[in-house]
Formats: structure tokens, C-alpha cells, sequence
């Protein structure tokens, strides 16, 4: 078992910008670890001055080769990046196989790019279950920019939204024609879209199918139903002042660079917006009240737990399998015993 | 709950050297995966360097190489320097590929803590891991 480094010295080593402290650090909060809480509050304390940019896509649309694309363009303005790379865990075997780095191996010997793998583990919508966690000690640890990519997102895994800043969505040509460009998540949630491998037949009309969207929408959607709540992640694009922030659809060839200069600039041309706008504020707001809940609803998990005993659990199951109480009952009947 | 979120094994398999033959350590990272840990594919053609660097950003608990070149006793005993140098010196070195006997008994009086060679089953490596870290 690797030794274990005093949660003092880990915390201390994290604020330092320490790459063996970072790392353990974010095992430390992503195992549940007795410390995790202390750790993750010190990081809080210590708010850097990361721009947080989500990228987001379906698997194949070159989402990891983007990402480490972008991280050199950073790297030749001087800015240090972190990357967090979420890829599933398995449902069957609670293992993870995760390959993002293999389009990531060019920044060897940089001390300046961080790029930690995390499996979702119990986590949903496309990101891993202490994703938010894990930012946040990134950003306590000092990196300029932090790129998150999602899982090979589908249509509605619109959890980024509610972490990043910037959400980049990444579309390759062939993935869709006009009417999947106007099916409703994914699409809803982008500040700036990147159609990658864009030297490929269709890429094209890709970009015309999501400017076409953009028109007839007038804008992007002003808030996303996540969860059966309502996120204002999308609330400051249309604020009162005009100043809107109008949607990019930029062409990308990762692999050779192409583009990429200028999906940086806009994500730079976005994160200014953010600040003189306001949005930046809100979007804080936002991803600050979506952690309150999940914590408390942890918590609340946990002692429901505690409530209710596996045997009774399996009492009340099987009086609802002999039909002598029906499920809304039960529910509240467990509701009641954990509140009293 | 606790019975969900138990620590996860990490595992980083990384191919260091020249040779592109990886299909070896696609099976092997795969049959890890299905035994519940959490993998860390690297792809081929890794330095020592770039595996060490690996090793630490994602804070694995066991470092596996698959070498089919014969450069293993340059590369493996590199990659266990980097790794005790930047305080990883707890993570487990594995090897897996084509080496000979004598090769072994030197490569594990360098640090490495088993060889498996060809015919070794997957059952063998993960029950190896497993038994490391129980207890």
C-alpha cells in the first residue's frame, strides 16, 4: 500500500503546487477517505485562478487529442494547465479501463501540465463521482487553466455544465444531420463548438447544421431541466445589458494543431465575457449550490442507511411482494421512521 | 455505502520501448479492468520518463510493463529509480514480456517484484495484486 503522507503535509504540499501531493490528494477525496473533507476544505480556502473549460462529446469525435491540442497552446503562452479525464467505470466489474492519456503522451517532461485519469465511479452524467472535488484541488493547486473532459457523452449528459465554466462541445462530421442538431441536451449546453476533424467530407455541413440551430434558436436554450431542476447555467446569455455572448462554431483538425489557435482564443474571448458580464459569478453560484446539495444529499443517503437495517429492508420488500402494502406507503413509512 | 466506495486498486500499464506489439498488454489491462481495477492505459513507445510521470499523476498503486524488445534491463530498472526518486518507491513493479530466467532473478534484485512471461494466465496476475494488497 502506498505510505501514507500526514494529512498536514499532504494539504501543505497541495497548496505548494506539489504534483506527489496533488495526486494523493485527489486519491485521498476520490476513496472517501477519513481525511477527504479536511483536504477539500483547505483546498476552498485556498480558491486559485483557474479558468475551468469542459469538453464534452460523443466517444470518437477526438475529445483527448483536443484536449491535449489545447494544453500545448497554453503551454506556449506560459500558462500551466491541469487535466482531469473521466472515462467510465464498469457497471459489472466496478474496474475501469482508463486510456485517454495514450492522445496525451507530448507533455512529458513539462512540469507545467498535470493530467490525472478518474474512473465515474458511482458518479453520473458524464463526469466521476468527486469530479467537483478534484477540480477544486487543481485550482487550489495553482494551474492557470484546467480542461475537464466527460465521458463520450450522449445526448443528455449535461453535467459539465454545472462544473465548468466554458463548455466546449466537440462534433465530428457524419455524427448527425439538421434534426439531431436540434434534439434537446448536449447541444443546449455549449458555449463554444468545435467541429474536430474537420479536414474529413461533412464537416461543412456539420457547421452549418449547428449555425442553423443557433438561428432558429435565437440563442441557446436559457435554462436546462437537469434532474428534473431547473440550471441556470445557460441564465446570463441573454442578460439585460445586450452584451449576449454569441455561440461560436469553430472548425478543429486536433491532431495536426489545425484550429486550435482559435478555439483558444474563444474560450480566452469567453472566459472575459464571464467576468465583465457577470456570469462568471452566477455560474459559481450555480456549481456552489449543486455541491451543497450533493453533500447534504450524501449525508442524508447515508443515514437513511443507517435507518434502515438490511433485514428490514427486505421485511418491508416482502410485504410489498405479498401485496399487503404498496410501494408509496412503504416509502413513506421508511420516511417516517427516518425522521422521527 | 462503504461497501460501494471501497478503495480501488489503480493500476498504470505502459509499454516502454520501440517495439509496437501491445496486444499483450491490451489483454492484460482489459482483464484487470473486468477484475475490478482501475487501469491506467498508457500505449506504446513510453519512456521511463513518461512512465514515471504517469505513475505519479495518477497516483497508481501498481506499475505494470510489457516489454517485447529485450531492452528490459536498460528500461525496467530506469522506470524503479524514477519512481523511488520521486517517492513512489511503495508502488509494485510488475513485468510482463519475454524474459529470460537469469534476466528475472536480476531484474527482481533491482526492485521488480514479479516476471511473468509467456503462458502466464491472467488469473495468476490478478490474484498476484490481489494478495499484495490484502492485509
Amino acid at each position: 500500500m502506498p505510505k501514507r503522507i500526514p494529512t498536514r503535509q499532504l494539504i501543505d504540499g497541495l497548496l505548494n503546487g506539489e504534483r506527489l501531493a496533488l495526486a494523493r490528494a485527489i486519491s485521498r477525496v476520490e476513496d472517501e477517505a477519513e481525511d477527504a473533507a479536511r483536504i477539500v476544505q483547505a483546498a476552498f480556502a485556498h480558491k486559485g485562478k483557474a479558468h475551468l473549460v469542459g469538453i464534452t462529446g460523443a466517444p470518437g469525435t477526438g475529445k483527448s487529442t483536443l484536449v491535449s491540442a489545447l494544453a500545448d497552446n497554453y503551454r506556449e503562452s506560459g500558462l500551466t494547465v491541469g487535466v482531469l479525464a473521466v472515462d467510465p467505470t464498469s457497471p459489472l466489474s466496478g474496474g475501469a479501463l482508463l486510456g485517454d492519456r495514450v492522445r496525451m503522451t507530448g507533455h512529458s517532461g513539462d512540469e507545467g501540465v498535470f493530467i490525472r485519469s478518474m474512473a465515474t465511479r458511482s458518479g453520473a452524467g458524464g463526469l466521476a463521482k468527486a469530479s467537483a472535488e478534484a477540480l477544486l484541488l487543481l485550482d487550489a493547486a495553482g494551474f492557470d487553466r484546467i480542461l475537464v473532459e466527460t465521458v463520450g457523452a450522449g445526448q443528455a449528459e449535461v453535467e459539465i455544465a454545472a462544473v465548468a465554466d466554458t463548455v466546449v462541445v466537440v462534433e465530428a462530421p457524419g455524427m448527425g444531420d439538421e434534426v439531431q442538431a436540434i434534439k434537446a441536451g448536449l447541444l443546449e449546453i455549449a458555449d463554444v463548438f468545435a467541429v474536430n476533424k474537420a479536414d474529413r467530407k461533412g464537416a461543412d455541413r456539420a457547421v452549418a447544421a449547428l449555425e442553423m440551430m443557433l438561428e432558429t434558436g435565437g440563442g441557446a436554450a436559457q435554462t436546462i431541466l437537469h434532474h428534473g431542476e431547473l440550471m441556470d447555467a445557460r441564465a446570463a446569455v441573454s442578460d439585460e445589458s445586450g452584451q449576449g455572448w454569441s455561440i461560436p462554431v469553430l472548425k478543429t483538425v486536433a491532431v495536426s494543431g489545425g484550429g486550435v489557435a482559435r478555439l483558444r482564443d474563444a474560450l480566452e474571448e469567453h472566459r472575459a465575457w464571464l467576468q465583465e458580464s457577470g456570469a462568471l459569478a452566477d455560474r459559481e453560484r450555480t456549481r456552489l449550490a449543486r455541491m451543497l446539495q450533493s453533500l447534504v444529499e450524501a449525508e442524508l443517503r447515508a443515514r437513511l442507511e443507517r435507518t434502515l437495517s438490511p433485514a428490514q429492508r427486505q421485511e418491508l420488500v416482502g410485504r410489498m411482494l405479498r401485496r399487503e402494502v404498496d410501494p408509496y406507503s412503504a416509502a413513506a413509512d421508511v420516511v417516517k421512521r427516518f425522521a422521527d | 455505502m462503504t461497501q460501494v466506495n471501497r478503495n480501488r486498486i489503480r493500476v498504470l500499464i505502459a509499454k516502454p520501448g520501440l517495439d509496437g506489439h501491445d496486444r499483450g498488454a491490451k489483454v492484460i489491462a482489459r482483464a484487470l479492468r473486468d477484475a475490478g481495477f482501475e487501469v491506467i492505459y498508457t500505449g506504446i513507445r513510453q519512456t521511463p520518463q513518461m512512465i514515471a510521470e504517469a505513475a505519479l499523476q495518477e497516483d497508481v498503486d501498481v506499475v505494470g510493463l510489457s516489454i517485447l524488445s529485450g531492452a528490459h534491463m536498460t528500461l525496467c530498472p530506469k522506470v524503479i529509480e524514477l519512481l523511488h526518486a520521486q517517492g513512489q518507491e511503495d508502488a509494485l513493479v510488475l513485468v510482463g514480456g519475454i524474459i529470460p530466467d537469469e534476466d528475472a532473478a536480476q531484474l527482481k534484485a533491482a526492485g521488480v517484484h514479479a516476471v511473468f512471461g509467456p503462458g502466464t494466465s491472467t488469473a495468476e496476475i490478478i490474484a498476484f495484486i490481489q494478495d499484495a494488497f490484502s492485509g
